[in-house]
């Protein structure tokens, strides 16, 4: 029996998005990712076209953090000492992409300043050759005074900043356009405020193949529901047509998983959750890859063998 | 697909005798189809007219019921393909694969493991549905035993898997009056399969290389009598599965395609490796199967999956919530100390579960956040100085506690100053921002 399969036709595709500059683009990086692209919901091979890969950021901080996992401190040894080395580990372990965290403070308790965040973004880029997405310590207004700076000092890196939020935006999205460097729109698992801010965002001039957005999520069993349905809901509108949404996805699984119990505490917890390192991998891994599945382009995450199982799934769903 | 009144009124007699209770064969069409009204009432309606409206009701993903001693699952009848269009309903059953041709012994102490396994997750027990006995000696009566040797310590529903008849008949024969699920029929054996099916009333998994075969054999094997099916449409990497899982619901829903219309059984166990399979077993979750079977098992490998589960067919349009009110942890006194934190379930049982493991009694308030997370609510105005205050006196907190300070979590460190003049009187701390860094805060500070 001839089975007629039904095909969505879809009048919309997602932006393709590059990441980081060559030399002869007037940046540094050796190579350049792109992402998005997509004329079709993901991975449906057999009606339209996945251009790019999803791909795999790997978190690093400026300095040791103080409260990561002991998991994370076990696979990243000493390198967490030095953002340079630690790109370079991060590099090794497959990572498609860096993501360097500044913190709120030094290790000296004091505020982290725009020379030390500077520096540090610096040596990370003199480390590796992958693009690079520089995010701020999460407080609006030292993640203006922060990114500002690191955005000059770097012009036509085609660097991401991140986050525009919708109470915080102009400054990083100004700074993102006058030194050639992309933003991320981060918005609270919400198809409409999406939507919002990346039209406050094009308003400022910034076009949209240097936005990409991220609708935030939770992690397995901490809400991952609701980033999985908004990421669905978000590329079918995009496929559909609404321009809004039109932008390759971004988010932030690293932090997400090893703030959970599950990922982050060995002692103390229920027999039933099993042994603590394949547990607490297994929960980055498949919250990544579920949402990989309903629209993610960008995910980050924070332990090698994570890396390695997801960019094992990609290569596998990207086979046709 | 459901028809519509005026289709279903072109199948009614017409003749207006008002014997179902209504005025019109029209007005009882529109009743019949908004579903407030059986098809029996009318006493006129045809063979033909039953059997097609029959049809027609039949859900697109055909629901699938397996049944052991004192268990049963059920699987399909789903009725989207996203689910925030909707909800998914049946949880695809969980499975783990026990071969007859490991010692008695061993299939023993794997399968108890399995059948005692709960695990607690927002207050619910999650465990493992059963399991997928599996021929590998090829020989009948040691899969008869290997399969009454998992009877022995679990009495949970099974999978049987051979392709030899004669050896499914064994196995069938050593759980009678049971309703597994028979693995299953391919373009070789499938009329025998479709007699033991019938034989022992129950549902047979079919096996197509391509959705053409596939649909092909389905309809062969209803001609001989078989309604409940199980597809196994063949995909085992992550690419083809989730291409196939998609197309057979996409033809279920939008085509309401009956030789597919059956729910899909993966097999993440034959990946080969305990990292794939994971990542094809979460797959399988996501996206439309109604049975996953699974190599072995670990708690470390099964937890995130039944977490995944749970959190995949939740009902998108209602978050899981918990009462608001004062709750007691660990027999709070009047000097104990109260935190507050909002109704969202998983921020709740966050909450309570560090507390509790603490020792440290204490009073937890869970103010109506309308079910958000601590940092949606407050984004949404759901979670602020005033709905926190109104807490304290709708649940009569000051009666019950005799210091008067409040511990909020750390997203909302900014609600502190107008919660002190919302509250006067009150000493207003600020916690730790995550549930998991609680235990550490209160030793310390409180
Ligand atoms: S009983 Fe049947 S034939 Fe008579 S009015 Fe009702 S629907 Fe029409």
């Amino acid at each position: 029996m001839a089975v007629e399969i039904p095909k969505d036709t879809w009048t919309g595709e997602v932006h393709a998005v590059t990441l980081g500059a060559i030399e002869a683009d007037g940046g540094t990086r050796t190579k350049t990712v792109t992402v998005g692209g997509e004329k079709t919901l993901p991975f449906m091979h057999f009606e339209g076209e996945t251009p790019n890969a999803p791909v795999v950021a790997v978190e690093i901080k400026d300095r040791r953090p103080d409260d990561w996992s002991p998991l994370l401190e076990e696979a990243w040894g000493s390198a967490m000492d030095d953002p340079a080395a630690w790109a370079k580990a991060a590099e090794e372990a497959g990572a498609d992409l860096i993501q360097l965290s500044l913190s709120l403070t030094g290790s000296d308790g004091n505020p982290t300043t725009p020379q030390a965040a500077v520096d540090a973004v610096k040596a990370v880029l003199g480390a590796t050759g992958l693009p690079l997405l520089v995010f701020g310590p999460g407080q609006a207004d030292l993640d203006n005074e922060l990114l500002v700076p690191v955005a000059e000092a770097t012009k036509g890196e085609r660097l991401v900043l991140g986050l525009c939020e919708d109470k915080n935006y102009r400054t990083i999205a100004a700074t993102a356009m006058a030194n050639d460097h992309l933003v991320i729109a981060r918005t609270a698992m919400d198809v409409n405020l999406a939507k919002q801010l990346n039209i406050l965002i094009s308003d400022m001039g910034l076009p949209l193949e240097r936005i990409l957005m991220d609708p935030t999520t939770g992690a397995l069993g901490y809400g991952i529901e609701y980033g999985y349905s908004v990421m669905e809901r978000l590329r079918m509108a995009a496929l559909q047509g609404d321009a809004m949404t039109q932008l390759p996805m971004i988010v932030t699984i690293g932090i997400e998983t090893w703030k959970t119990k599950e990922g982050k505490v060995g002692d103390g917890v229920p027999e039933a959750w099993g042994d603590w390192k394949e547990r607490a991998i297994n929960w980055e891994t498949l919250t990544a890859v579920t949402l990989i599945e309903s629209a993610a382009d960008i995910v980050v995450l924070r332990h090698p063998e994570s890396v390695k199982r997801v960019k094992a799934a990609v290569t596998d769903l990207m086979t046709v | 697909m459901a028809l519509s009144g005026i289709q279903i009124y072109k199948l009614l007699p017409q003749t207006n005798c008002k014997d179902c209770g209504f005025p019109t064969c029209l007005a009882f069409a529109m009743k019949l189809a908004a579903k407030q009204v059986e098809l029996s009432a009318c006493p006129h309606v045809s063979e033909e007219a039953k059997a097609q409206l029959a049809e027609s009701a039949a859900p697109p993903v055909r629901l699938i019921t397996l049944k052991s001693n004192g268990h049963e699952i059920k699987v399909g009848n789903e009725v989207v393909l996203f689910r925030h269009e909707k909800t998914f309903y049946n949880k695809p059953g969980l499975f783990i694969r026990v071969r007859d041709d490991q010692p008695a012994d061993a299939v023993k102490a794997a399968v108890a493991a399995v059948d005692a396994y709960t695990v607690g997750y927002v207050g619910m027990d999650l465990g493992l549905d059963g399991f997928a006995v599996e021929s590998v000696s090829g020989d009948a009566a040691t899969f008869a035993a290997a399969i009454g040797a998992v009877r022995t310590v679990s009495g949970r529903p099974l999978v049987l898997i051979s392709k030899d008849a004669q050896v499914m008949a064994a196995g069938l024969g050593a759980v009678d009056g049971e309703q597994p699920l028979i693995y299953g029929a391919d373009g070789d054996n499938w009329e025998a399969m479709a007699d033991l099916a019938k034989q022992h009333k129950a549902p047979l998994a079919v096996i197509g290389s391509s959705l053409d075969e596939l649909a092909e054999l389905t309809e062969k094997i209803k001609g001989k009598g078989i309604e409940d099916m199980v597809l196994d449409p063949g995909g085992r990497d992550l690419s083809t599965s989730l291409v196939q899982a998609t197309q057979i619901r996409r033809l279920s829903i939008k085509k309401n395609f009956r030789p597919l219309g059956y729910p899909i059984i993966a097999f993440p166990c034959d990946a080969g490796d305990p990292a794939r399979e994971s990542v094809l077993a979460a797959q399988a979750i996501a996206k439309y199967a109604g049975f996953v079977v699974l190599g072995d098992f670990s708690p470390e490998k099964v937890y995130p999956l039944l977490v995944l589960r749970e959190n995949i067919y939740t009902d998108p349009q209602k978050p899981i919530q918990v009462q608001p009110g004062l709750y007691e942890i660990n027999d709070p006194k009047p000097e104990s100390p109260l935190l507050v934190t909002t109704n969202f379930s998983i921020t709740y049982f966050s909450v309570a579960n560090e507390v509790e493991a603490t020792g440290i009694p204490t009073w937890l308030m869970v103010a109506d956040a309308e079910g958000m997370s601590v940092l949606t609510a407050w984004a949404a105005g759901k979670f602020d100085a005033e709905r926190i205050a109104k807490s304290v006196k709708t649940f009569n907190v000051e009666d019950k506690v005799s210091q008067k300070r409040i511990v909020l979590p750390g997203h909302v460190a900014v609600l502190s100053g107008e919660l002190e003049e919302e509250l006067p009187g009150w000493e207003v701390k600020v916690g730790p921002r995550e549930a998991v860094d609680l235990p550490a805060f209160m030793k310390q500070v409180l």
